[in-house]
């Protein structure tokens, strides 16, 4: 879902209000001015009227008075539509930090324990009505996290922390974009947040505690050797191994995820092998690099990719 | 004055002998030379406006191949690097090269002939300015037919545009363009207060100022506090890309928003200063067809200056996703929901004097119902973005390109297009063609709402701007394609205007001086105007100098043989000096030249400005030379 007249969640659903009282507020002005003007055009003309310049006095005022009237009620729609967005989620139960890279989304539960702290990459697991506090930031330039089925934008800004709460109210996917123009691939910048019963986003949650699974079967531990001896474990993150990188996405629990790319592409492994062979293709200009791979090699990568649940 | 100067007060010519001896003193000289020294406001101020339209063309294909990129989804038509380059090119030539220019440019042509003076104030400062502006121009579209146009948008927020993110000389290209062209605008709007100021002619106090011209006034204002603004940031932005300073790095102490800060305080404003002058136009417009005054003119000049002092207080609107104070927000709806007052009451008043007045349905007249129809929807959507929470939702998506498109295309260019018709006469002499004109008018409103009013949905259905592709499978194909339809109407139009045009400059009919029985005094000259305007000054005794009395009072008293002009009080336009007016040169075309080159080699070395310096000083010290009483006396 991604629309904002979809709205899911408590904020977009405020804002929703607002934008119907908007419209027809709006609405009814737009036909008062067309109908004035239809009048004015094909209205009878007879003889000159010596009244008419001052009744068309007193209808200007009388507009004035009903524009002054439909502004204050607009602006005191929105001040008190945005002092609900802030007290709503004002005690969440999900704390996330999130940072945008060209072009790519890095998500990281926080958590006192270090130990249960989780990172991972273009997509959000919440569980449904929670109520949730991002913090957002930039290691580059200026992203701007849009859910429109959950709540507006809010910019992330390299040097200027910012936040935003969300809470869904359906179970579900929503999609996310980035909103603000931030380079060549600005629009493959996607996001997903999957909305999921308490149940299914702890059982989510525990999987991602959980390390890498050791290789065990052979072509997925001859992946593992390709994943090492070539360039990928240089950008790129799986624990539970020594690759610690942290300039790509995190790909511990890669396969888990929907989309390959922030939303450039669906995971599967047809679609991941396009991928690995040519990043350049389907996303040109994104900061992963061809690194050619023989055909044996491929496969096995792919087939280590696969475990990585 | 010496005894034997051959014109004097009081000596009687005939009317064709005065307009000799004039011609003798104003005309410019013949050739190349003389195009490249004139100081003729309204050869200046042509040129600025074919220049562009020209550069309207061109940022108007960029658009064109946007639209068509966008006609389905995952189009491969171009890829994402030209298309950033498009659309920046399309929004920075839009709103630098094109908008802007244009509504000065109209100002420079019509605001002497409007005010009734022979020439416009500091000519050289408007000569230099154009040539200014044409390289600065010509800089941006070089650069990009040399794919290093341009490519971090027409705002180019940091760090973006910084040196980290976008190296190469494609955002020094820009910055340097964005000063150069609004020193060009800033000089002009210089020219424009100074006579409107005091060469207004005698009897023509402020309250019976054309609104076109009190228009001109209030948008040079505006220029002069907006432009500042966006040219300092553009100096910080490629002194951080070129000499290594850090204005906006935050790892440095600098601050990423403080560009944003210095542009929108210009940018919003920049909205206003396009909008202004087109108000200006429909006012004109509209007195001209319903054959009588505005209704409630004190009014309408209030609102033009209160819209302009609004406009500089909302410029946060368009950070509000920015993470600011909220109570600081809070100010900037209020100030954005304000404005729709100063608009409200104006759209209120042209429609009023539809109504008491006798409409013509000419094409111009047409334009101006265009306008109304199309911008107040512009208007309107601009009070929804006012508001914090929705503009969360809808900022930076289709929506706003919808919304923006209604007020710049509905509140600038139809008023623009209806100005194109209406003037058309004054400046050639000739009539543009009224069946190709209201054909020119339907095929270019139905084909901007096709365009631009599925934009609105697309946007709420979460379609954000800049964005070279989308996946299909998210409802946005088919309003993407039927807006790519649009444009392509837009484009028929536009051809169609082009072929009028040429049409009629070929064989249109004969305007003569007052086609259109209109009241103010450009149209009390011949058509086209001479070099000097008028053979007399008009003397002005109304509101409305050729409805007032069915023959133009006029004063004499001028200096034939040299450039002279009137100067009247600020207030009430009472004949105050006589005050000589510069003869032709060439040095401000030479300075403008030492100007752009210093420009244009920064970018390669910041030793540029030291040594670009020099030749800027020379050519500035020949302009300004001073004459010695002597050399005065042998030029008369």
């Amino acid at each position: 879902m991604h629309s904002v007249l979809q709205a899911l969640g408590v904020h977009a659903q405020h804002i929703e209000l607002v934008w119907h009282t908007m419209l027809w507020v709006c609405g009814f002005m737009y036909l008062l001015v067309i109908a004035f003007l239809i009048h004015a055009i094909w209205r009878r003309r007879g003889d000159s009227d010596a009244e008419a310049p001052r009744r068309m006095s007193v209808a200007l005022a009388g507009w004035i008075g009903l524009m002054v009237l439909g502004l204050f009620g607009l602006t005191l729609t929105s001040f008190l539509t945005d002092r609900a967005l802030v007290h709503a989620a004002s005690e969440p139960q999900v704390t996330l930090k999130i940072t945008g890279y060209q072009w790519w989304w890095e998500i990281e539960y926080t958590n006192p324990d270090p130990s249960r702290q989780v990172r991972t990459a273009n997509e959000i697991h919440l569980p449904v009505g929670a109520q949730v506090l991002a913090e957002l930031g930039s290691n580059d330039v200026i992203h701007s996290l849009w859910v429109p089925s959950l709540n507006g934008k809010r910019d992330l800004i390299p040097g200027r922390p910012t936040e935003i709460s969300l809470q869904p109210l359906r179970i579900g996917r929503y999609r996310g974009q980035c909103a603000e123009f931030c380079g060549l691939q600005h629009a493959k910048m996607a996001l997903e947040v999957v909305v999921e019963s308490q149940q299914d986003y702890d059982a989510w949650y525990e999987r991602q505690l959980a390390a890498a699974p050791p290789a065990s079967e052979a072509r997925a531990a001859r992946g593992q050797q390709v994943f090492f001896n070539t360039a990928c474990n240089l950008c790129h993150a799986i624990a539970g191994t020594d690759a610690a990188a942290t300039v790509g996405p995190d790909l511990s629990h890669v396969a888990s995820r929907r989309m390959l790319a922030a939303g450039a592409l669906p995971n599967d492994p047809e679609h991941l092998r396009r991928w690995l062979q040519n990043p350049q293709r389907e996303k040109p200009g994104n900061h992963m690099p061809i690194v050619s791979l023989g055909r044996d090699d491929l496969d096995a990568l792919i087939a280590y990719l696969g475990t990585l649940q | 004055m010496s005894a034997q100067s051959p014109s004097l007060d009081g000596e009687w010519l005939d009317e064709s002998a005065t307009r000799q001896r004039l011609e003798k003193t104003w005309d410019d000289a013949p050739g190349l030379w003389g195009a490249l020294t004139t100081l003729d406001h309204k050869r200046v101020g042509l040129r600025y406006i074919v220049t562009a339209f020209g550069f309207f063309g061109l940022a108007g294909v960029a658009a064109f191949v946007m639209r068509l990129q966008l006609a389905h989804a995952e189009n491969d038509l171009v890829g994402p690097d030209l298309y950033n380059q498009l659309f920046t090119m399309h929004g920075s030539t839009m709103m630098f090269l094109f908008a802007v220019p244009i509504m000065q440019a109209v100002g420079i042509y019509f605001v002497p002939l409007m005010v009734g003076t022979r020439a416009i104030s500091f000519p050289r400062l408007l000569a230099f300015s154009y040539w200014i502006y044409l390289f600065g121009g010509l800089l941006l579209w070089t650069a990009f037919f040399l794919n290093i146009g341009p490519d971090a948008g027409w705002f180019a927020y940091v760090p973006l545009s910084g040196p980290q993110y976008s190296p190469g000389k494609r955002v020094d290209i820009w910055a340097q363009m964005i000063t150069y062209t609004e020193l060009s605008s800033i000089a002009v709007a210089v020219s424009t207060i100074a006579t409107i100021f005091k060469q207004r002619a005698p009897g023509m106090a402020l309250n019976r100022v054309p609104l076109f011209v009190w228009a001109i006034l209030v948008m040079s204002f505006m220029v002069l506090f907006a432009m500042p603004s966006v040219m300092i940031g553009s100096s910080f932005l490629i002194m951080d890309r070129l000499v290594g300073t850090h204005f906006f790095n935050p790892a440095e102490g600098g601050d990423a928003l403080l560009w944003q800060h210095l542009f929108w305080f210009f940018g919003h404003p920049e909205v206003y200063i396009i909008f202004i002058p087109a108000l200006g136009m429909v006012s004109s417009i509209v007195q001209t067809f319903s054959r009588r005054p505005v209704f409630g003119y004190p009014l309408m000049v209030l609102s033009l200056i209160a819209t302009s002092l609004f406009a500089f207080g909302l410029w946060v609107h368009h950070m509000f996703a920015t993470g600011l104070p909220r109570l600081g927000n809070s100010f900037y709806t209020a100030a954005s929901m304000v404005i729709a007052i100063p608009t409200g009451i104006q759209i209120f008043g042209w429609i009023a004097t539809v109504w008491l007045g006798k409409p013509r349905f000419t094409t111009p007249f047409l334009f101006i119902i265009g306008f109304i129809v199309v911008f107040v929807i512009g208007g309107l959507t601009g009070v929804m973005l006012a508001s914090v929470p929705l503009d969360l939702q809808v900022h930076d998506t289709y929506f706003v390109v919808a919304h923006f498109h209604y007020v710049l295309i509905g509140g600038g260019v139809f008023p623009l297009l209806g100005a194109v018709y209406y003037w058309f006469p004054k400046i050639t002499g000739r009539l543009l063609d009224e069946r190709l004109g209201k054909l020119n008018f339907w095929l270019f409103f139905i084909g901007f709402n096709v365009t631009f009013f599925p934009m609105h949905y697309l946007g709420l259905a979460g379609m954000p701007r800049r964005v070279y592709t989308y996946s299909s499978g998210l409802g946005w194909d088919g309003l993407n394609l039927l807006a790519t339809g649009g444009a392509v109407l837009i484009a028929i139009s536009l051809l169609l205007l082009a072929f009028n045009i040429v049409r009629s400059l070929r064989s249109g009919a004969a305007a003569g001086a007052n086609p259109w029985d209109a009241d103010t005094l450009e149209w009390a000259t011949s058509s086209p105007p001479l070099s000097f305007n008028f053979t007399h000054i008009p003397l002005v005794t109304g509101s409305h100098p050729l409805w007032d009395s069915e023959r133009l009072h006029v004063m004499r008293g001028l200096r034939l043989d040299e450039r002279e002009l009137v100067l009247t009080t600020v207030l009430d336009a009472q004949p105050d000096l006589r005050e000589p007016s510069v003869p032709p040169s060439i040095w401000p075309f030479l300075a403008a030249i030492a100007v752009g080159t210093m420009f244009v080699t920064s970018i390669f070395s910041p030793w540029a400005v030291i040594v670009g310096a020099i030749p800027i000083a020379i050519t500035l010290t020949a302009w300004f030379w001073p004459k010695s009483a002597a050399e005065e006396e042998i030029e008369q």
